[in-house]
């Protein structure tokens, strides 16, 4: 009973921190009370979509940005995808990122939308670590017989 | 800035009133996740969903061909709500949205755009043009439940 206890603190514990640091926003509660038994694993569903997606969108950035005719139309319309998705689901640093990123693009400034990809892969890069580990603290919990706290 | 409804309770009447307690939405988006998301908030305000990943796709599945004519077997008898993202690539949802209006067989289903900027003229505009209904995105439960409620209220 003592290891449950344990678990259930330390998933409670690093969730806030999570928030506390903005790595995750309200967006994200949401997605968890969207979770139900009809489909208990809807969460870690739409963030292993996100992974890819981003993992494919920041490819497509580095691949336009290495161009000898920068298309920031195109740079834009990737940035302007990865705002929407971790908007979608509450990863709040790598939303705020895109939206200098779609700034740079405006002013077809190659300079600053090269630092921003820099810095937005950093955010997803820390902000994927950060979900993996709440996913296996969530194991944890669950593995030693309890459930999962809805958000309140 | 939410939109009010633009539409008259009699005319949502004909349209919803045949869907028992599932209505059909089909719902518009190029982004997966947002996909995935919206998909999940209509299932748990019990509808039915079918999803498009783009303008297109929408009008293909509606039975509406791109040059507005109309194909022999279409969905809308079953169509009780089409919800649509603004932004998207080819067809924008203002652009679907027209196209839905200017239907004769389609121009009684509400359309509700979705966009995560909030720009007045973009706003009304789609209002304008027909919309339903404007939500800001991020979607939460809280406004597909309203949105939900919303249609039910013309149901007598």
């Amino acid at each position: 009973m003592d290891g449950l206890v344990q678990f259930q603190r330390q998933l409670v514990d690093y969730t806030a921190s999570l928030f506390h640091e903005g790595f995750l926003d309200e967006q994200f509660n949401q997605l968890q009370q969207l979770q139900d038994e009809s489909n208990p694993d809807f969460v870690v569903e739409v963030v292993s979509l996100f992974f890819e997606d981003s993992e494919r969108l920041l490819n497509e950035l580095a691949k336009s940005l290495d161009q000898q005719s920068v298309d920031f139309k195109r740079i834009d319309a990737h940035v302007h995808q990865l705002k929407g998705s971790s908007s979608s689901i509450g990863a709040q640093r790598v939303q705020k990122v895109c939206i200098a990123f779609r700034n740079y693009c405006d002013e077809q400034n190659t300079e600053g939308c090269l630092k921003c990809l820099q810095q937005v892969k950093h955010e997803y890069s820390l902000v994927k670590t950060k979900l993996e580990t709440l996913f296996k603290l969530e194991q944890q919990v669950l593995a030693a017989g309890g459930s999962i706290p809805l958000p309140i | 800035m939410e939109g009010g409804s633009g539409g008259s309770c009699s005319s949502m009447e004909k349209v919803m009133g045949n869907y028992g307690d599932q209505p059909h939405v089909l719902a518009v988006d190029d982004n997966l996740i947002d996909r995935k998301l919206v998909e999940k908030l209509l299932k748990n305000s019990s509808c039915k969903v079918t999803t498009a990943e783009n303008g297109l796709k929408a009008l293909e599945y509606l039975g509406l061909g791109v040059d507005g004519r109309n194909k022999l077997d279409t969905n809308v008898s079953k169509m009780n709500l089409i919800i649509t993202d603004y932004c998207m690539p080819g067809m924008t949802g203002y652009e679907l949205l027209k196209k839905i209006k200017e239907s004769s067989i389609m121009k009684e289903v509400p359309v509700v755009i979705m966009s995560s900027e909030n720009i007045p003229t973009r706003i009304t505009k789609c209002l304008e043009e027909g919309a339903q209904m404007f939500m800001l995105k991020p979607l939460k439960q809280s406004d597909v439940k309203k949105l939900r409620s919303d249609l039910m209220s013309c149901r007598r």
